[in-house]
């Protein structure tokens, strides 16, 4: 699996052609969720977009009025920044200066979000037993594909987020 | 030192804005099964500009209590926290101290 190190001001990855072809999906189909498809009855939408104020419906709807658009678009926006970085076709090399590095992260962590509300899970899920739970009952399920998108994510995210952290660790 | 004067007609005080005074208001960060904890300390440093030490503490407090008071102070300022921290994917809330 892809690596991010950090080379300079920049953090680096050689992504196999599978890789690239996941993230650009995964990608798009958030993109896909915040405009044509947003819906906000989506499970997936009440938490990328948090009520700021779970018991004030009238507050949450006034704040939601004036903050959801910049939201949406600072989320559109930096899951425009993983296509952008991926190669065009194929495998290939990414690299991300610092402000790419960061919408990275945080449209990954939109993206491992918006699977983690799909695959419903909680603070006691185990993504390895679920895993090999769904591989049991059908390998070629699409929860079996999500769960491993899923950790794929999680493994990515992580890696990048070092990679970033790199040089000044210690601070 | 004196007393302020009274501007405020004594029949009918503004309960709301007295308490706004007495009670400031928090940004507080609920846990959820999905982000990493590495993720939440860095982004708890990145936009409070907390040392690592500090960040990782909320983050654990996050983690085993189910919610932490990130920042406190006035209203929009802790909609504007809430906000960013909406943007990383965190689950923030807004509520009086």
């Amino acid at each position: 699996m892809t690596i991010f190190r950090r080379v300079g001001a920049e953090c680096v990855a050689d992504f196999r052609e599978d890789e690239v072809r996941v993230l650009r999906k995964v990608a798009e189909e958030v993109v896909g969720l915040l405009t044509d498809g947003f819906d906000r009855e989506d499970p997936v939408v009440e938490r990328l977009f948090p009520d700021v104020y779970p018991e004030d419906v009238k507050n949450s709807a006034e704040f939601r009025r004036f903050t959801e658009g910049d939201l949406k678009t600072a989320k559109i926006d930096q899951a425009g920044a993983v296509l952008a970085g991926l190669p065009e076709a194929g495998k290939g090399e990414v690299r991300l200066d610092a402000e790419s590095a960061e919408a990275w992260l945080r449209a990954i962590n939109d993206a491992r979000l918006a699977l983690g509300i799909r695959l419903e899970l909680t603070d006691d899920t185990v993504v390895e037993y679920e895993l090999e739970e769904a591989l049991e009952q059908d390998a070629g399920s699409a929860r079996v594909f999500q769960l491993s998108v899923y950790s794929y994510l999680g493994y990515l995210q992580e890696s990048l987020l070092e990679a970033v952290i790199g040089a000044d660790f210690r601070r | 030192m004196t007393a302020a004067p009274q501007t405020v007609p004594v029949d009918k005080p503004d309960i709301d804005e007295a308490s706004e005074f007495a009670r400031p208001w928090v940004t507080i960060v609920h846990n959820d099964p999905v982000n990493l904890m590495s993720y939440v300390t860095w982004v708890f440093q990145e936009l409070f500009g907390y040392s690592r030490d500090k960040a990782e503490l909320l983050m654990l407090d996050v983690h085993q209590k189910g919610r932490a008071v990130v920042s406190a102070g006035a209203r929009e300022r802790m909609e504007h926290d809430a906000s960013r921290l909406h943007t990383y994917g965190l689950w923030a809330t807004v509520d009086r101290q």
